[in-house]
Protein backbone atom coordinates (compact mmCIF):
# COMPACT_ATOMS: atom_id res chain seq x y z
CA UNK A 1 0.00 0.00 0.00
CA UNK A 2 1.23 3.47 -0.90
CA UNK A 3 1.19 6.38 1.69
CA UNK A 4 2.35 10.20 0.90
CA UNK A 5 4.75 10.47 3.71
CA UNK A 6 2.46 13.99 4.83
CA UNK A 7 -0.27 11.26 6.40
CA UNK A 8 2.43 10.45 9.05
CA UNK A 9 4.67 13.49 9.30
CA UNK A 10 5.11 16.75 9.02
CA UNK A 11 7.93 19.11 9.53
CA UNK A 12 9.51 23.03 8.56
CA UNK A 13 12.10 23.63 6.41
CA UNK A 14 14.61 26.88 6.46
CA UNK A 15 17.83 27.93 5.04
CA UNK A 16 21.38 27.79 6.47
CA UNK A 17 23.44 29.50 3.54
CA UNK A 18 22.94 27.49 0.26
CA UNK A 19 21.87 24.94 2.09
CA UNK A 20 18.02 23.75 2.98
CA UNK A 21 17.12 22.09 6.13
CA UNK A 22 14.30 20.27 6.56
CA UNK A 23 13.01 18.50 9.38
CA UNK A 24 10.38 15.98 9.42
CA UNK A 25 8.83 14.25 12.35
CA UNK A 26 6.21 11.80 12.75
CA UNK A 27 2.79 11.60 14.52
CA UNK A 28 4.06 8.80 16.33
CA UNK A 29 6.36 6.39 16.87
CA UNK A 30 5.34 3.73 14.22
CA UNK A 31 5.26 6.55 11.89
CA UNK A 32 9.39 6.96 13.13
CA UNK A 33 10.24 3.76 12.17
CA UNK A 34 8.58 4.50 8.76
CA UNK A 35 10.50 6.97 8.11
CA UNK A 36 13.52 6.19 9.65
CA UNK A 37 13.11 2.99 6.90
CA UNK A 38 12.56 4.88 4.16
CA UNK A 39 13.97 8.53 3.78
CA UNK A 40 17.28 7.25 3.04
CA UNK A 41 19.92 9.76 2.67
CA UNK A 42 19.48 8.51 -1.64
CA UNK A 43 16.12 8.77 -1.31
CA UNK A 44 15.37 12.13 -0.67
CA UNK A 45 18.36 13.27 -3.01
CA UNK A 46 16.32 11.41 -5.78
CA UNK A 47 13.19 13.08 -4.83
CA UNK A 48 15.23 16.54 -5.07
CA UNK A 49 16.20 15.84 -8.55
CA UNK A 50 16.51 19.14 -9.96
CA UNK A 51 16.39 21.20 -7.10
CA UNK A 52 19.41 19.92 -4.92
CA UNK A 53 22.66 20.11 -6.88
CA UNK A 54 25.08 19.16 -3.87
CA UNK A 55 25.28 16.07 -0.74
CA UNK A 56 22.39 15.37 1.06
CA UNK A 57 23.04 14.87 4.90
CA UNK A 58 20.70 12.81 7.35
CA UNK A 59 20.45 13.23 11.30
CA UNK A 60 17.84 11.01 13.75
CA UNK A 61 15.93 12.95 17.08
CA UNK A 62 14.22 9.53 18.15
CA UNK A 63 13.79 11.99 21.29
CA UNK A 64 11.68 14.02 18.90
CA UNK A 65 10.72 11.24 16.82
CA UNK A 66 11.85 13.56 13.84
CA UNK A 67 15.10 13.54 11.14
CA UNK A 68 16.65 16.61 9.94
CA UNK A 69 18.00 16.72 6.63
CA UNK A 70 21.00 18.83 5.04
CA UNK A 71 20.21 19.55 1.45
CA UNK A 72 23.65 21.28 0.50
CA UNK A 73 23.97 23.89 -2.93
CA UNK A 74 19.93 23.86 -3.18
CA UNK A 75 18.98 27.24 -2.18
CA UNK A 76 20.93 28.86 -5.14
CA UNK A 77 23.26 30.98 -3.62
CA UNK A 78 21.53 31.47 -0.17
CA UNK A 79 20.09 34.66 1.51
CA UNK A 80 20.23 37.71 -1.16
CA UNK A 81 21.99 35.92 -4.05
CA UNK A 82 19.34 33.78 -4.34
CA UNK A 83 17.33 34.90 -7.58
CA UNK A 84 14.77 31.82 -6.60
CA UNK A 85 11.37 32.69 -5.04
CA UNK A 86 11.71 30.82 -2.44
CA UNK A 87 15.25 31.91 -1.57
CA UNK A 88 15.22 30.22 1.89
CA UNK A 89 13.68 26.61 1.22
CA UNK A 90 10.78 27.62 3.05
CA UNK A 91 8.19 25.11 1.16
CA UNK A 92 10.60 22.59 0.99
CA UNK A 93 9.71 20.81 4.03
CA UNK A 94 5.81 20.38 2.08
CA UNK A 95 7.69 19.71 -0.98
CA UNK A 96 9.03 16.31 1.03
CA UNK A 97 5.80 15.40 2.33
CA UNK A 98 4.64 14.79 -0.86
CA UNK A 99 6.88 11.46 -1.51
CA UNK A 100 4.95 8.43 -1.47
CA UNK A 101 5.93 5.51 0.26
CA UNK A 102 5.23 1.62 0.07
CA UNK A 103 4.24 0.31 3.15
CA UNK B 1 17.13 33.22 44.09
CA UNK B 2 13.91 33.14 42.22
CA UNK B 3 12.11 29.78 41.87
CA UNK B 4 11.25 30.61 38.27
CA UNK B 5 10.72 33.13 35.56
CA UNK B 6 8.77 33.97 32.74
CA UNK B 7 10.39 35.25 29.85
CA UNK B 8 8.33 36.29 26.67
CA UNK B 9 9.31 36.22 23.01
CA UNK B 10 8.21 39.88 21.61
CA UNK B 11 9.72 39.73 17.65
CA UNK B 12 10.98 36.92 15.70
CA UNK B 13 12.60 39.60 13.38
CA UNK B 14 12.67 42.99 11.99
CA UNK B 15 9.43 43.36 10.51
CA UNK B 16 7.26 40.71 12.74
CA UNK B 17 3.94 41.94 13.80
CA UNK B 18 4.33 45.49 15.65
CA UNK B 19 2.38 45.00 18.75
CA UNK B 20 3.41 41.63 19.93
CA UNK B 21 5.68 43.26 22.37
CA UNK B 22 2.94 45.66 23.52
CA UNK B 23 0.91 42.23 23.95
CA UNK B 24 3.40 40.05 25.85
CA UNK B 25 3.77 42.82 28.90
CA UNK B 26 0.25 43.46 29.46
CA UNK B 27 -1.95 40.00 28.64
CA UNK B 28 0.24 38.08 32.11
CA UNK B 29 2.29 38.27 34.02
CA UNK B 30 6.35 37.98 32.60
CA UNK B 31 9.48 38.73 33.89
CA UNK B 32 11.71 39.54 30.93
CA UNK B 33 10.77 40.36 27.26
CA UNK B 34 13.35 39.51 24.52
CA UNK B 35 13.39 41.20 21.14
CA UNK B 36 15.54 39.51 18.24
CA UNK B 37 15.63 42.02 15.31
CA UNK B 38 18.81 40.59 13.74
CA UNK B 39 18.99 38.39 10.59
CA UNK B 40 22.69 38.37 8.58
CA UNK B 41 20.79 40.65 5.69
CA UNK B 42 20.04 42.94 8.74
CA UNK B 43 23.13 43.86 9.71
CA UNK B 44 24.37 44.96 6.17
CA UNK B 45 21.31 47.41 5.90
CA UNK B 46 21.76 48.61 8.90
CA UNK B 47 25.35 49.45 8.62
CA UNK B 48 24.62 51.17 5.11
CA UNK B 49 22.06 53.07 6.93
CA UNK B 50 24.70 54.44 9.25
CA UNK B 51 26.99 54.69 6.97
CA UNK B 52 24.49 57.74 5.53
CA UNK B 53 24.11 59.21 8.88
CA UNK B 54 26.21 58.17 11.89
CA UNK B 55 23.40 58.36 14.44
CA UNK B 56 21.14 55.38 12.41
CA UNK B 57 22.20 51.69 12.08
CA UNK B 58 20.37 50.61 14.81
CA UNK B 59 16.23 48.48 14.72
CA UNK B 60 13.91 52.01 14.40
CA UNK B 61 10.85 50.34 15.60
CA UNK B 62 12.30 50.09 18.94
CA UNK B 63 12.51 54.18 20.41
CA UNK B 64 8.64 54.16 19.01
CA UNK B 65 7.84 50.47 20.82
CA UNK B 66 9.33 52.09 24.04
CA UNK B 67 7.25 54.92 24.10
CA UNK B 68 4.33 52.86 24.31
CA UNK B 69 6.03 50.39 26.57
CA UNK B 70 8.29 52.01 29.00
CA UNK B 71 5.14 52.55 31.27
CA UNK B 72 4.42 49.41 31.49
CA UNK B 73 7.66 47.67 32.16
CA UNK B 74 8.77 50.09 34.58
CA UNK B 75 5.84 49.84 36.75
CA UNK B 76 5.84 45.97 36.55
CA UNK B 77 9.75 45.51 36.38
CA UNK B 78 9.98 43.63 33.21
CA UNK B 79 13.82 43.87 31.65
CA UNK B 80 14.01 44.35 28.18
CA UNK B 81 16.95 42.76 26.40
CA UNK B 82 17.15 42.95 22.67
CA UNK B 83 19.70 42.93 19.98
CA UNK B 84 18.28 45.29 18.10
CA UNK B 85 20.80 47.64 18.64
CA UNK B 86 22.57 46.46 15.54
CA UNK B 87 25.68 48.37 14.32
CA UNK B 88 24.85 51.45 16.61
CA UNK B 89 24.02 50.27 19.90
CA UNK B 90 24.62 53.26 21.88
CA UNK B 91 22.36 55.61 19.72
CA UNK B 92 19.65 52.94 20.08
CA UNK B 93 20.39 53.57 23.73
CA UNK B 94 20.67 57.41 23.01
CA UNK B 95 17.30 57.19 21.09
CA UNK B 96 15.93 55.06 24.11
CA UNK B 97 16.82 57.43 26.89
CA UNK B 98 15.54 60.47 25.02
CA UNK B 99 12.40 58.96 24.88
CA UNK B 100 12.23 58.04 28.21
CA UNK B 101 12.72 61.42 28.95
CA UNK B 102 9.64 63.08 27.17
CA UNK B 103 7.94 60.43 28.83
CA UNK B 104 8.65 61.17 31.87
CA UNK B 105 10.61 57.92 32.98
CA UNK B 106 12.98 58.22 36.40
CA UNK B 107 15.79 55.84 37.10
CA UNK B 108 16.15 53.79 33.98
CA UNK B 109 19.39 52.50 33.84
CA UNK B 110 20.73 51.09 29.86
CA UNK B 111 23.06 48.45 29.75
CA UNK B 112 24.68 48.59 26.18
CA UNK B 113 26.82 45.59 24.83
CA UNK B 114 29.35 46.48 22.39
CA UNK B 115 32.53 45.02 20.74
CA UNK B 116 31.13 42.87 18.15
CA UNK B 117 31.81 45.18 15.40
CA UNK B 118 35.05 43.95 13.48
CA UNK B 119 34.47 46.15 10.24
CA UNK B 120 37.34 48.79 10.81
CA UNK B 121 39.70 46.08 13.23
CA UNK B 122 40.02 43.77 10.25
CA UNK B 123 43.28 45.13 8.61
CA UNK B 124 44.84 44.29 12.37
CA UNK B 125 42.72 41.48 13.00
CA UNK B 126 43.94 39.95 9.79
CA UNK B 127 48.44 41.09 10.40
CA UNK B 128 47.83 39.55 13.83
CA UNK B 129 46.86 36.37 12.53
CA UNK B 130 43.36 36.04 12.53
CA UNK B 131 42.59 34.61 9.03
CA UNK B 132 39.02 34.69 8.43
CA UNK B 133 39.29 31.76 6.30
CA UNK B 134 35.41 31.34 4.98
CA UNK B 135 33.92 28.08 6.30
CA UNK B 136 32.05 26.78 3.24
CA UNK B 137 34.34 27.85 0.70
CA UNK B 138 38.30 27.88 2.79
CA UNK B 139 39.30 31.20 0.72
CA UNK B 140 41.07 33.65 2.38
CA UNK B 141 39.23 37.04 3.24
CA UNK B 142 41.80 38.88 1.00
CA UNK B 143 39.48 38.10 -1.85
CA UNK B 144 36.42 40.24 -0.82
CA UNK B 145 38.10 42.60 1.75
CA UNK B 146 37.24 45.63 0.02
CA UNK B 147 34.09 45.30 -0.95
CA UNK B 148 32.92 44.29 2.73
CA UNK B 149 29.66 46.33 4.12
CA UNK B 150 30.03 44.99 7.10
CA UNK B 151 31.77 42.18 9.97
CA UNK B 152 30.10 41.20 13.03
CA UNK B 153 31.08 38.79 15.84
CA UNK B 154 28.28 37.06 17.46
CA UNK B 155 28.83 37.20 20.65
CA UNK B 156 26.85 34.86 23.84
CA UNK B 157 24.80 35.61 26.93
CA UNK B 158 27.19 36.51 29.45
CA UNK B 159 28.53 39.97 28.37
CA UNK B 160 24.34 40.53 28.92
CA UNK B 161 24.37 38.85 32.23
CA UNK B 162 27.17 41.21 33.26
CA UNK B 163 24.96 44.41 32.29
CA UNK B 164 22.05 42.39 34.32
CA UNK B 165 24.66 42.47 37.44
CA UNK B 166 25.38 46.09 36.89
CA UNK B 167 21.76 46.80 37.50
CA UNK B 168 20.60 47.40 33.73
CA UNK B 169 16.65 47.33 33.47
CA UNK B 170 17.02 47.51 29.29
CA UNK B 171 19.99 46.01 27.96
CA UNK B 172 20.57 46.30 24.20
CA UNK B 173 23.63 44.47 21.96
CA UNK B 174 24.61 44.51 18.08
CA UNK B 175 25.30 41.13 17.31
CA UNK B 176 24.46 38.70 19.81
CA UNK B 177 23.47 35.27 19.21
CA UNK B 178 19.52 34.97 19.27
CA UNK B 179 19.72 32.59 21.76
CA UNK B 180 22.54 34.27 24.24
CA UNK B 181 18.97 36.69 24.68
CA UNK B 182 17.15 33.76 26.34
CA UNK B 183 19.72 32.30 28.05
CA UNK B 184 21.52 35.52 29.74
CA UNK B 185 18.48 36.37 32.17
CA UNK B 186 18.63 32.26 33.17
CA UNK B 187 22.14 32.76 33.82
CA UNK B 188 21.53 35.56 36.10
CA UNK B 189 18.84 34.68 37.60
CA UNK B 190 19.57 31.04 38.75
CA UNK B 191 23.24 32.01 39.07
CA UNK B 192 24.20 29.42 36.98
CA UNK B 193 28.42 28.89 35.87
CA UNK B 194 30.20 29.34 32.69
CA UNK B 195 30.75 25.60 33.07
CA UNK B 196 27.20 24.58 33.90
CA UNK B 197 27.17 23.16 30.45
CA UNK B 198 23.77 21.20 30.83
CA UNK B 199 22.13 24.14 32.19
CA UNK B 200 23.74 26.46 29.87
CA UNK B 201 22.36 24.23 26.74
CA UNK B 202 18.80 24.17 28.27
CA UNK B 203 19.08 27.83 28.24
CA UNK B 204 20.28 27.87 25.30
CA UNK B 205 17.71 25.49 23.79
CA UNK B 206 14.64 27.89 25.06
CA UNK B 207 15.99 30.56 22.82
CA UNK B 208 16.00 28.64 20.06
CA UNK B 209 12.09 28.20 20.47
CA UNK B 210 11.40 31.06 21.51
CA UNK B 211 13.72 33.19 18.88
CA UNK B 212 11.31 33.06 15.69
CA UNK B 213 8.91 34.36 17.61
CA UNK B 214 4.92 32.44 16.98
CA UNK B 215 6.65 29.64 14.88
CA UNK B 216 6.50 27.63 18.02
CA UNK B 217 2.74 28.78 19.23
CA UNK B 218 1.17 28.19 15.62
CA UNK B 219 2.22 29.85 13.43
CA UNK B 220 3.90 28.42 9.77
CA UNK B 221 2.98 25.09 11.51
CA UNK B 222 3.13 22.46 8.65
CA UNK B 223 0.93 19.55 11.03
CA UNK B 224 -2.61 20.24 11.09
CA UNK B 225 -2.49 24.44 11.05
CA UNK B 226 -6.40 24.39 10.03
CA UNK B 227 -6.41 23.37 13.61
CA UNK B 228 -4.60 26.34 15.04
CA UNK B 229 -7.05 28.43 16.78
CA UNK B 230 -7.44 32.59 16.14
CA UNK B 231 -4.13 33.16 14.02
CA UNK B 232 -5.67 36.73 14.22
CA UNK B 233 -4.92 37.07 17.58
CA UNK B 234 -1.63 34.56 18.23
CA UNK B 235 0.18 34.77 21.42
CA UNK B 236 3.53 34.85 21.17
CA UNK B 237 5.57 32.23 22.90
CA UNK B 238 6.91 32.14 26.49
CA UNK B 239 9.09 30.12 28.35
CA UNK B 240 8.43 29.35 32.12
CA UNK B 241 12.16 29.11 33.67
CA UNK B 242 13.31 27.09 36.81
CA UNK B 243 16.67 26.99 38.28
CA UNK B 244 17.30 23.28 37.27
CA UNK B 245 17.10 24.07 33.93
CA UNK B 246 13.60 22.71 33.10
CA UNK B 247 11.65 24.70 31.22
CA UNK B 248 8.01 25.15 30.22
CA UNK B 249 7.02 26.77 26.88
CA UNK B 250 3.48 28.20 27.20
CA UNK B 251 1.92 31.58 25.67
CA UNK B 252 -0.75 33.97 27.75
CA UNK B 253 -4.16 33.08 28.61
CA UNK B 254 -6.82 34.07 26.29
CA UNK B 255 -4.47 34.69 23.32
CA UNK B 256 -5.05 32.88 19.98
CA UNK B 257 -2.20 29.99 18.38
CA UNK B 258 -1.40 26.91 20.41
CA UNK B 259 1.43 25.39 22.10
CA UNK B 260 1.73 21.55 21.44
CA UNK B 261 4.54 18.97 21.51
CA UNK B 262 3.93 19.50 17.32
CA UNK B 263 4.28 23.08 17.56
CA UNK B 264 7.82 23.14 19.24
CA UNK B 265 9.10 20.22 17.66
CA UNK B 266 8.64 21.52 14.48
CA UNK B 267 10.38 24.82 15.94
CA UNK B 268 12.94 22.55 17.49
CA UNK B 269 14.13 21.23 13.87
CA UNK B 270 14.07 24.68 12.32
CA UNK B 271 17.31 25.67 10.81
CA UNK B 272 19.81 23.25 12.26
CA UNK B 273 22.54 21.15 11.11
CA UNK B 274 24.10 18.14 13.50
CA UNK B 275 21.36 17.88 16.65
CA UNK B 276 23.81 16.68 18.27
CA UNK B 277 26.33 19.95 18.06
CA UNK B 278 24.37 23.00 18.34
CA UNK B 279 27.15 25.48 18.43
CA UNK B 280 26.87 28.53 20.22
CA UNK B 281 29.44 30.95 22.24
CA UNK B 282 28.33 29.93 25.30
CA UNK B 283 28.20 25.79 24.46
CA UNK B 284 27.31 22.91 22.18
CA UNK B 285 23.59 22.10 22.95
CA UNK B 286 22.37 18.10 22.29
CA UNK B 287 19.35 18.57 20.63
CA UNK B 288 19.39 14.52 20.50
CA UNK B 289 18.62 14.54 24.10
CA UNK B 290 15.75 17.02 24.72
CA UNK B 291 12.58 15.51 26.16
CA UNK B 292 9.27 17.18 25.56
CA UNK B 293 6.21 16.26 27.89
CA UNK B 294 2.56 17.90 26.27
CA UNK B 295 0.92 18.59 29.76
CA UNK B 296 -1.76 20.44 27.99
CA UNK B 297 -3.81 24.09 27.86
CA UNK B 298 -1.32 25.39 25.55
CA UNK B 299 1.97 24.16 27.85
CA UNK B 300 4.88 21.93 26.64
CA UNK B 301 7.86 20.67 29.24
CA UNK B 302 11.55 20.60 28.22
CA UNK B 303 13.94 18.92 30.07
CA UNK B 304 16.95 16.17 30.35
CA UNK B 305 18.90 18.43 28.14
CA UNK B 306 22.58 17.80 27.81
CA UNK B 307 25.34 20.24 26.68
CA UNK B 308 29.41 19.94 26.25
CA UNK B 309 31.83 22.71 26.53
CA UNK B 310 31.97 25.84 24.47
CA UNK B 311 34.25 25.92 21.48
CA UNK B 312 37.47 28.34 20.93
CA UNK B 313 35.71 30.55 18.53
CA UNK B 314 33.35 33.01 17.87
CA UNK B 315 31.37 33.36 14.73
CA UNK B 316 31.82 35.93 12.53
CA UNK B 317 29.40 37.35 10.06
CA UNK B 318 30.59 39.52 6.84
CA UNK B 319 28.61 40.82 4.37
CA UNK B 320 30.35 41.72 0.98
CA UNK B 321 28.78 43.84 -2.11
CA UNK B 322 28.58 41.05 -4.95
CA UNK B 323 26.75 42.78 -8.38
CA UNK B 324 23.53 43.17 -8.78
CA UNK B 325 20.15 41.77 -9.58
CA UNK B 326 17.09 42.79 -10.52
CA UNK B 327 13.46 40.61 -10.84
CA UNK B 328 10.63 41.53 -12.99
CA UNK B 329 6.69 39.83 -13.24
CA UNK B 330 4.19 39.93 -15.78
CA UNK B 331 0.84 37.67 -15.44
CA UNK B 332 -0.90 35.80 -18.49
CA UNK B 333 -4.68 34.40 -17.78
CA UNK B 334 -6.72 31.79 -19.40
CA UNK B 335 -6.46 30.43 -21.87
CA UNK B 336 -3.16 28.56 -22.43
CA UNK B 337 -1.54 30.72 -19.69
CA UNK B 338 1.61 28.65 -19.17
CA UNK B 339 2.25 28.23 -22.76
CA UNK B 340 1.86 32.35 -22.99
CA UNK B 341 4.22 32.69 -20.02
CA UNK B 342 6.64 30.37 -21.63
CA UNK B 343 6.59 31.53 -24.82
CA UNK B 344 7.16 35.35 -23.56
CA UNK B 345 10.06 34.05 -21.34
CA UNK B 346 11.87 32.61 -24.62
CA UNK B 347 10.84 35.92 -26.66
CA UNK B 348 12.88 37.74 -23.73
CA UNK B 349 15.41 35.76 -23.73
CA UNK B 350 16.48 35.90 -27.47
CA UNK B 351 15.93 39.61 -26.63
CA UNK B 352 18.56 39.76 -23.94
CA UNK B 353 20.73 37.52 -25.99
CA UNK B 354 20.87 39.28 -29.42
CA UNK B 355 21.67 42.46 -26.89
CA UNK B 356 24.68 40.45 -25.82
CA UNK B 357 24.26 41.20 -22.42
CA UNK B 358 25.86 39.38 -19.51
CA UNK B 359 24.57 37.79 -17.19
CA UNK B 360 26.02 35.42 -13.88
CA UNK B 361 22.29 33.90 -14.02
CA UNK B 362 18.88 34.02 -15.97
CA UNK B 363 16.18 32.15 -13.57
CA UNK B 364 12.59 31.42 -14.75
CA UNK B 365 10.10 30.48 -12.67
CA UNK B 366 6.10 30.25 -13.51
CA UNK B 367 4.58 31.39 -10.43
CA UNK B 368 1.15 29.28 -9.88
CA UNK B 369 2.92 26.06 -11.40
CA UNK B 370 6.63 25.90 -10.60
CA UNK B 371 8.25 28.27 -8.14
CA UNK B 372 8.17 26.63 -5.16
CA UNK B 373 8.78 22.95 -6.03
CA UNK B 374 10.18 23.30 -8.85
CA UNK B 375 10.14 19.48 -10.88
CA UNK B 376 8.27 18.06 -8.20
CA UNK B 377 5.24 19.97 -9.95
CA UNK B 378 2.22 18.20 -11.20
CA UNK B 379 2.29 18.81 -15.08
CA UNK B 380 -1.43 20.39 -15.35
CA UNK B 381 -3.82 20.74 -17.88
CA UNK B 382 -4.21 24.15 -19.31
CA UNK B 383 -7.55 23.86 -19.22
CA UNK B 384 -7.23 23.98 -15.33
CA UNK B 385 -5.03 26.78 -15.07
CA UNK B 386 -7.01 30.07 -14.61
CA UNK B 387 -3.71 32.18 -14.38
CA UNK B 388 0.06 31.99 -14.27
CA UNK B 389 2.90 35.08 -13.08
CA UNK B 390 6.29 34.61 -14.96
CA UNK B 391 9.01 35.67 -12.72
CA UNK B 392 11.83 36.50 -14.38
CA UNK B 393 15.63 37.23 -12.11
CA UNK B 394 18.89 37.87 -13.40
CA UNK B 395 22.68 38.81 -11.56
CA UNK B 396 25.33 40.08 -12.64
CA UNK B 397 28.28 42.74 -12.27
CA UNK B 398 27.53 45.07 -14.78
CA UNK B 399 25.16 47.33 -13.53
CA UNK B 400 24.04 48.62 -16.86
CA UNK B 401 23.09 45.34 -18.48
CA UNK B 402 20.70 44.76 -14.96
CA UNK B 403 19.11 47.90 -15.49
CA UNK B 404 18.74 47.03 -19.41
CA UNK B 405 16.66 44.11 -18.52
CA UNK B 406 14.60 45.84 -16.78
CA UNK B 407 13.87 47.85 -19.70
CA UNK B 408 12.97 44.65 -21.76
CA UNK B 409 9.74 43.43 -19.17
CA UNK B 410 6.99 45.90 -20.12
CA UNK B 411 7.27 46.35 -23.79
CA UNK B 412 6.34 42.14 -23.69
CA UNK B 413 2.85 43.90 -22.92
CA UNK B 414 2.54 45.11 -26.66
CA UNK B 415 5.30 42.79 -28.36
CA UNK B 416 4.38 39.81 -26.70
CA UNK B 417 1.58 36.64 -25.85
CA UNK B 418 -1.54 38.17 -25.53
CA UNK B 419 -4.05 38.94 -22.12
CA UNK B 420 -0.99 39.73 -20.32
CA UNK B 421 -0.76 42.24 -17.09
CA UNK B 422 0.21 43.19 -13.82
CA UNK B 423 3.07 45.50 -14.64
CA UNK B 424 2.01 48.38 -12.90
CA UNK B 425 5.02 48.98 -10.99
CA UNK B 426 7.37 50.67 -13.62
CA UNK B 427 10.70 49.43 -14.41
CA UNK B 428 12.22 46.93 -12.20
CA UNK B 429 15.29 48.36 -10.77
CA UNK B 430 18.66 46.92 -10.39
CA UNK B 431 19.37 46.51 -6.45
CA UNK B 432 22.70 45.49 -4.80
CA UNK B 433 23.41 41.95 -4.18
CA UNK B 434 24.75 41.79 -0.73
CA UNK B 435 26.68 38.31 -0.29
CA UNK B 436 28.01 36.03 3.21
CA UNK B 437 31.21 35.79 4.50
CA UNK B 438 31.13 33.19 7.45
CA UNK B 439 34.10 32.66 9.58
CA UNK B 440 35.48 31.64 12.65
CA UNK B 441 37.65 33.98 15.00
CA UNK B 442 39.70 32.78 18.26
CA UNK B 443 37.86 34.42 21.04
CA UNK B 444 41.23 36.21 22.17
CA UNK B 445 40.62 38.77 19.91
CA UNK B 446 37.37 39.94 20.73
CA UNK B 447 36.56 41.24 23.80
CA UNK B 448 32.74 42.18 24.49
CA UNK B 449 32.41 45.56 26.42
CA UNK B 450 29.47 46.42 28.74
CA UNK B 451 28.58 50.02 28.69
CA UNK B 452 25.97 51.73 31.20
CA UNK B 453 23.77 54.48 30.52
CA UNK B 454 21.65 56.08 33.14
CA UNK B 455 18.26 58.30 33.67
Amino acid sequence: MKIKLSDIAHGRSGDKGDAANIGIIAYDSAGYEIIKQNLTVEKVKEHFEGICFGNVERFELPNLLALNFLLHNTLGGGGTVSLKHDAQGKTLASALLRMEIEV
Amino acid sequence: MKEKIRIAAGQGFWGDLIDAPYHQVTKGHIDYLILDYLAEVTMSILQKQKNKNHELGYAKDIPELMRKILPIITTKKIKVITNGGGVNPISCANALLKVAKEIGIKNLKIGVVLGDDIKDRLDELITGGAELKNMETDKPIAAVKEKIVSANVYFGAFPIVEALEKGADIIITGRTTDTGLTLAPMIYEFGWKVNDYDLLSAGTIAGHILECGAQSSGGNFLGDWQSIPDMAEIGFPIAEAFPNGEFIITKHLNTGGLVSFETVAEQLVYEIGDPKSYITPDCVADFTSIKLADLGNDRVKVFDIKGFPETEFYKVSCSYEDGYSSVATLTYSYPQALTKAKAADEILRKRLSNLNLQFDEIRTEFVGYNSTHGPLSKILDEEDINEIMLRVAVRGKDYNAIERFGKEIAPLILTGPPSVTGFAGGRPKPSQVIAYWPALIPKKFVKPIVKMLEL
